[in-house]
């Protein structure tokens, strides 16, 4: 067994005990919570569809793939592995299509080769920036966002820099 | 700034699709992602539904409380001006734990709950303007903030990695240079906002 199978049943059990134990109805505040969360839902579903069906048509597009081999002289020129250039495009926009150009760079370049170790780097150390930014803000009246995506990017990209360095540095 | 990313994407899409010629997998692409994108939100209805059910019996029992408490000290450098021990304090301390132990589902019901009280709490005389502690609280979530990385190390193992844990000390550097480097950003950004308007 996995330990991290753990957290998840300790959380909820370890929950219910504590509200049984402060005599909390949890049975009404646990339904009344559900309630809370379809209405997320339908709030955040008219942005989290149109960045679905965007993301869908640039991958059907071709363009992270051609962007990739533009990309790919100038980052062998600083020591970036170019087979990690197609992941650090679509890492911030789908998290299934991240995972999906990850695998393809372990099975082309194998898991602990340069260029595998990276993007395991990257994978493992960045999230879906775009889903975040859509359906946080989705879920409230602020539509101008101001420094919140550059912020995000620059972190993307201190993210893709880094982990090139820090495989080579100490692996 | 949805309307840029929704347009960028889409129109960078559609020059892509005619310089590569797969405009036929394009139009495709938007028929079939519809359909994907509403199954996409029924299994997330699903897991909302679930961690916001918790949520609700740790807040009203007081547990999210306590987490919190301990949490205060770091937590209120990074996010100013929110009551002391509130709801929004309350939720942006879930959502930074479902983070750190990778419950990346749950992460996302407490991030919004948060999204909310900072909202409420602020009484932002701008609400059509984002403030600072959402932006942060949103980078802090784009950024990542997850100890062990299990997709990734599952992958590695079924690759046949010899050592599909050894990226873990990379790992940590990475998301603490990004994470770092994002927050100094959104410092910068507000330094620069606010002399703008003086």
């Amino acid at each position: 067994m996995n330990i991290s199978d753990l957290v998840i049943p300790l959380i909820f059990a370890g929950v219910l005990i504590y509200g049984v134990c402060t005599k909390t109805d949890v049975f009404a505040e646990f339904t009344e919570g559900v309630k809370d969360g379809l209405k997320t839902v339908y709030d955040i579903f008219p942005s989290l569809f149109c960045l679905v069906i965007s993301v869908a048509a640039f991958r059907a597009s071709g363009g992270a793939e051609l962007l990739t081999e533009l990309l790919s002289p100038a980052l062998n020129a600083v020591g970036f592995p170019p087979e990690c250039a197609e992941l650090i495009l679509l890492r911030p926009f789908s998290g299934s299509g991240a995972i999906a150009v990850f695998e393809r760079v372990l099975t082309a370049c194998g898991p602990d080769s340069i260029a595998g170790r990276t993007a395991s780097v990257i994978l493992g150390s960045s999230e879906t920036t775009f889903y975040t930014l859509s359906v946080y803000f989705a879920a409230v009246k602020a539509k101008k966002t101001r420094y919140a995506l550059l912020c995000a990017l620059v972190g993307d990209f201190v993210c893709a820099a880094v982990s090139a360095v820090a495989v080579r540095m100490m692996l | 700034m949805m309307k840029w990313i929704m347009t960028g994407l889409i129109v960078l899409s559609a020059v892509f699709a005619a310089l590569t010629g797969n405009m036929g997998s394009l139009t495709t692409a938007f028929l079939e992602e519809c359909g994907g994108a509403v199954q996409l939100a029924i299994s997330l209805t699903g897991i909302i539904a679930l961690w916001s059910g918790i949520m609700r019996v740790a807040q009203s029992s007081g547990l999210t409380g306590k987490l919190a408490k301990l949490a205060e000290p770091v937590l209120s450098k990074l996010f100013g001006g929110l009551e002391r021990g509130g709801k929004a304090m309350q939720y942006i301390t879930l959502n930074i734990t479902a983070n750190i132990l990778g419950l990346g589902n749950a992460s996302t019901p407490f991030g919004i709950a948060a999204m909310r009280e900072i909202e409420r709490e602020e009484h932002n005389p701008e609400p059509e303007k984002a403030s600072h502690n959402m932006i942060v609280l949103t980078v802090m979530n784009t950024a990542s903030l997850q100890l062990i990385p299990t997709t990734a190390a599952a992958l590695r193992l079924a690759h046949g990695s010899a050592d599909p844990m050894e990226i873990l000390p990379c790992v940590w550097v990475t998301s603490v240079c990004a994470l770092s480097a994002a927050l100094t950003a959104a410092a910068v950004c507000r330094a620069l906002s606010r002399r703008k308007r003086l």
